[in-house]
């Protein structure tokens, strides 16, 4: 269990003040200006060793993207993005640090600016996020009137302006090209890869975009030192996380804790176990609503990190851990999240605009058994019809929830299409 | 210059080539819908999937630059088994209503599905359906039919210059719809029926009247405007069904005016079939020889009191035809300028686009004076568009402050700014000095009034002062409404020595002096001018000349002959006949001839082949078909005072220019939107 020196997020539950005087009081802003002079190359090289992974999903190096942006200064500028447009079913990590740590997201995004050479970073944050938007922007002015940002923020003579933009509420719009879209003010859908935001983003010009909590968390680590949080969790495994714990819990929470703890003892000390006891959990979906559903035999041992996650087929995504107990009509669950795919479809490629409107009506008739047993074949095969062929990531989101579910509950959707056959079999 | 591999056979491709782009170069076709090698790459049908080894997923070869050593196949099973999936995905929604699609029969997603179909559907769901949109009087719209791969958006948006059309909504709701049911306001919107894979755009005043493949097949060349775009012209026994553009990158790239492209009704609707005679006041139906004869017989007497204006469809072969008979029968009364423009047939680069269209690619700095393009030529005009887009074209305007698509300085609307240009004094002058490929477009706006010589004389000068004539480079351009102008100025059809030119034959007419008045298909003269003088018209159309006519002839259009026009960069091209003329009508040089018999001068000429010689005897630049020969620079216009009346551009209702267009009802509905601001009521979403 994550003790508490080792944690970040200190104010996660609002209990002390959000406002600049208590996140000082709390360490930040603590020598900012001495981990600035260090350098660019030192700060990126000293998050790479860290062995940070993206908090938004993918999991990919942090330093290493950082790596990517042009060295020095070019003709264009550099912009750093921060996605807060969290729109995961499952997931509310992201508001958490907005509206109770907001200083540790500004810190961040001025150190992780600085390393990519950016004078200006945008946060995007999801247009629901009303409270959250304006605490961050209250933390946003502070910063400014103490002259932590600006034309010399925190004196070290690197002018940083940051800009908080509210999305509209499209779930797209958290793609990370989308979002750029949007953020210029199109129509937020995915742009076509490569190039790449670090060559060719906001603007036209060098972007990196990341996740509030992958910047958050950078204050932390330059201050504590990299081998402080690569000694946290596994091996390229490392440091905290946020966890979001919803479902048929006891105690639903959002919690920090070291990286690969067992899912078992996560969900029964911080979330007060399962709802009837462990015993009672039927399956668990464990990094946001993209992510394929794990069954209780593999819930038992499983660690809570991106490559013990993946071996099992499944993905750390978000960390958003959904807990169904066995009341759970678990066809029905996975149905709702096929309809919330097809509605955020941007509709730009063809596999995903056509592919989530026909998965989710195939859900809609598995729920009900409406349907014949090979087509339970037939939507494993649109699955990967749709899944690795689409400009972005959300064909797959839509595919992988429908592939966990046939892989783990093929039973139970061949029982109800029985029943219910063998009804229409008795009237006739 | 990345070196790589497609499907074993190695190119070495420059950089920025895509993948597709690779494998077309080597012959290898990849299905594909929104892929179009003019438009933005959009990359959203994943119809183009190739496998590239190295990389986890099928990539779109369409979005994919080609890289250094990579080793790509676009025919494996993998791949094979991609492109099904996809294709499958693009059907479910779709209403496979082939049988009575306008598309069908030349439809990508046909002809794809053939090669990536399954036999069987299995989809069992209910199919989505779209209520149809009203994009105005050309484009018929089946959106349920609509694939989504936004080739028209792309169209309209990056080379028609306007946004009015976009996608609404997401996912499976995503529709393409005008700027809330708006019509399109664009003068190329038919291209986006081209454009189209599928039957959810076609042409509207076509629908449901053929079916491709009944279709016979005419390459031949556009003359709605001076342009000379290559057209296609597709007909079913005598009637031409529609006109379609063909690819000519020199002239129109894959584009083609609405007016050119849909007037083509206007060519069974007003013509003239047989002759008349002009009996009691009232026309009378006669034959060839009766009507000659009396033509033969008035002209005979008005002795060398005869003159002929050429229309601006007039072929060369019936000019040329023409000025033999005036020569020999002592006239020089002849004009091909029916607008009064005051062109020089002296100079030929006085009169020519002598930087080609192709050559505005090369521009850096453009000022047009006294012309709109857009209205004037829209083709020509997407071109300076999309010179403009790569950020490397400045454009500053002299005339009416209009909308030309591109932003431009518009310096003010009168002759006095061009002065002000040519002496050298005003601040746009250092931006053409010092370009490397400085252009000028002097449009009929400028030349068609009284002090139109000295506009043209103020134009050649700020071309030597602001070098825009140079090694290499001719930045001298005159821009041409009339299929037949430049050919009649090359073929000498204006007043020779005495002769008099339209004002002085109308002058003449209303004094008597002239006793016959040939009109050639020429409709745009003040009919009242022509006082008590005999007038013949030869043309197609019961127009407003054949409406003042004594005697009438009847004359084949540009579709019905095989015939030379010169477009405005001074290119001799040749038509080809589609359909015959309708009736008793005959190719105009034809019925010239036949007339030069009834008056005992005939003229020398047989066959086609006959007056063509003749043409290159006139001039030598008839011998070269469809090349542009650079035409030596020199002085031009005169120096004479400037007036103050501001430019007007000459086209005042773009779909209504000419007899053809007048008389298509198309184009009239056009007008009336266009007039109208055309707002739709109803969008079809509209609850």
């Amino acid at each position: 269990m994550l003790k508490d020196r080792d944690r970040i997020f200190t104010n996660l539950y609002g209990q002390h003040d959000w406002r600049l005087a208590g996140a000082r009081a709390r360490g930040d802003w603590d020598g900012t200006r001495e981990i600035l002079a260090k350098g660019r190359e030192a700060i990126v090289e000293d998050v790479k060793n860290s062995g940070l992974r993206g908090r938004g999903g993918a999991g990919f190096s942090t330093g290493l993207k950082w790596s990517f942006m042009p060295k020095g200064d070019g003709p264009r500028p550099h912009y750093l993005v921060i996605n807060a447009d969290e729109g995961e079913p499952g997931t509310c990590k992201d508001r958490e640090i907005l509206r109770f740590d907001p200083h540790k997201l500004v810190e961040g995004a001025l150190l992780a600016g600085f390393a990519i050479g950016a004078h200006a970073a945008y946060v995007y944050i999801r247009g629901e996020f009303v409270v959250e938007a304006r605490h961050l922007q209250t933390a946003v002015d502070e910063a400014y009137a103490a002259g932590l940002l600006g034309p010399d923020a925190c004196g070290s003579g690197w002018a940083f302006d940051l800009y908080v933009h509210r999305g509209a509420g499209a779930y797209i719009c958290g793609e990370e090209s989308a979002l750029l879209e949007s953020l210029e003010g199109k129509k937020g859908q995915p742009r076509l890869k490569p190039p790449f935001p670090a060559g060719v983003g906001l603007y036209g010009c060098p972007t990196t975009v990341n996740n509030v909590e992958s910047i958050s968390v950078v204050p932390t680590i330059l201050r504590r030192g990299p081998s402080w949080f690569a000694g946290l969790g596994r091996p390229k495994n490392s440091g905290t996380k946020l966890f979001c714990i919803s479902g048929h819990v006891n105690k639903p929470c959002t919690v920090e804790e070291e990286m690969s703890i067992p899912l078992k003892e996560l969900i029964e000390r911080h979330a007060g176990g399962v709802r009837g006891g462990w015993d009672n959990l039927l399956a668990v979906i464990p990094g946001g609503s993209s992510t394929p559903v794990l069954t209780r035999e593999t819930c038992d041992t499983m660690l809570m990190d991106f490559d013990s996650l993946r071996a099992a087929g499944s993905g750390l995504g978000t960390a958003a851990v959904i807990v169904m107990d066995k009341s759970t009509d678990i066809i029905r669950a996975i149905a709702r999240l096929s309809r919330f795919y097809m509605h955020e479809s941007c509709g730009q490629c063809t596999p995903c605009r056509e592919g989530t409107g026909w998965l989710a009506r195939m859900m809609d008739r598995m729920v009900t058994g409406d349907a014949d047993l090979e087509e339970i074949d037939l939507l494993e095969q649109v699955t990967r019809q749709v899944e690795g062929h689409t400009i972005c990531a959300l064909g797959d989101a839509a595919a992988w929830p429908i592939q966990g579910l046939i892989r783990a509950f093929r039973p139970e959707m061949e029982r109800r299409i029985r029943e219910r056959g063998g009804d229409a079999t008795r009237a006739a | 210059m990345p070196k790589l591999t497609i499907d074993g056979q190695e190119i070495e491709v420059e950089a920025g080539t895509t993948v597709l782009q690779a494998a077309e170069m080597l012959g290898i076709e990849i299905p594909r819908f929104c892929y179009h090698e003019r438009l933005a790459i959009a990359g959203n049908c994943r119809m183009c999937l190739v496998e590239i080894e190295k990389m986890p997923k099928p990539t779109a070869s369409c979005a994919m630059p080609a890289g250094e050593g990579m080793v790509v196949h676009t025919d494996t099973p993998m791949i094979r088994k991609a492109r099904r999936g996809v294709m499958e995905l693009l059907l479910i929604n779709h209403p496979l209503d082939c049988p009575i699609c306008d598309q069908g029969g030349e439809c990508d997603l046909q002809d794809q599905a053939m090669a990536y179909g399954m036999d069987r559907g299995r989809f069992h769901e209910a199919k989505r359906a779209v209520s149809r949109k009203n994009f105005g009087p050309l484009v018929e719209t089946v959106m349920t039919r609509c694939i989504h791969c936004t080739r028209c958006v792309r169209f309209i948006t990056e080379v028609a210059g306007m946004s009015d059309l976009g996608a609404l909504g997401r996912g499976e709701h995503t529709e393409i719809t005008t700027y809330v049911g708006r019509a399109l306001g664009s003068e190329l919107s038919g291209n986006i029926i081209d454009l189209c894979p599928v039957g959810a755009l076609t042409n509207k005043p076509a629908a449901f009247t053929y079916r491709s493949w009944e279709l016979r097949k005419t390459e031949t060349v556009d003359a709605m405007d001076g342009l000379g775009a290559s057209i296609r012209v597709d007909t079913r026994g005598n009637e031409v069904m529609r006109v379609l553009p063909r690819t000519n990158d020199e002239i129109n790239e894959d584009w083609l005016s609405d007016r050119s492209r849909f007037a083509y009704d206007g060519l069974k609707r007003r013509r003239l079939d047989r002759c008349y005679v002009r009996r009691d006041g009232r026309p009378v139906e006669a034959s060839w020889s009766e009507a000659l004869a009396v033509v033969a017989e008035r002209m005979k007497a008005a002795g060398k009191a005869v003159a002929a204006i050429a229309g601006d469809q007039t072929d060369c072969e019936t000019m040329a035809a023409v000025k033999d008979l005036a020569m020999a029968l002592g006239s020089a009364h002849i004009d091909c300028r029916q607008d009064g423009a005051r062109l020089e047939a002296g100079l030929r680069a006085s009169y020519l686009f002598n930087s080609t269209i192709a050559g505005i690619e090369e521009a850096d700095a453009l000022v047009l004076v006294g012309s709109n393009p857009r209205l004037e030529a829209p083709v020509l005009n997407a071109r300076i568009r999309k010179r403009w887009l790569t950020g490397q074209l400045t454009v500053a305007a002299i005339g009416p402050e209009i909308d030309l698509t591109y932003r431009h300085q518009w310096l003010g609307d009168g002759p006095s700014v061009l002065a002000d240009l040519a002496a050298g004094t005003h601040p746009f002058f250092k931006v053409l000095s010092q370009a490397e490929r400085p252009m000028l477009i002097l449009g009929q706006g400028g030349l068609a009034r009284s002090d139109g010589s000295a506009v043209l004389g103020r134009a050649a000068h700020l071309a030597d002062a602001a070098g825009l004539v140079k090694d290499g480079w001719n930045g001298f351009n005159v821009l041409h409404t009339a299929a037949a102008r430049v050919g009649g100025l090359d073929l000498g059809f204006v007043p020779g020595m005495g002769g008099r030119d339209v004002a002085g034959i109308l002058d003449g007419a209303r004094s008597g002096a002239i006793k016959v008045v040939v009109l050639l298909g020429a409709d745009e003269i003040d009919m009242d001018g022509l006082g008590d003088a005999f007038v013949v018209y030869l043309g197609s159309h019961g127009d407003k000349g054949a409406a003042r006519a004594d005697v009438i002839l009847p004359g084949a259009a540009y579709t019905e002959k095989n015939a030379t026009y010169v477009n405005t960069e001074g290119r001799v091209q040749r038509t080809v006949r589609a359909v015959f003329p309708p009736g008793e009508a005959k190719e105009d040089w034809r019925v010239v001839r036949a007339l030069s018999e009834a008056l005992g001068k005939t003229l020398p000429y047989d066959t086609l082949d006959d007056v063509q010689t003749r043409l290159a005897a006139i001039n030598p630049v008839f011998g070269t078909l469809d090349g542009v020969m650079p035409a030596a620079w020199g002085r031009c216009g005169d120096d004479g005072p400037l007036d103050g009346a501001p430019f007007v551009s000459p086209i005042v209702d773009f779909y209504r220019t000419d007899p053809i267009s007048r008389a298509s009802e198309t184009m009239a509905a056009c007008s009336a939107g266009a007039a109208t601001q055309t707002i739709q009521g109803k969008t079809g979403t509209h609850g």
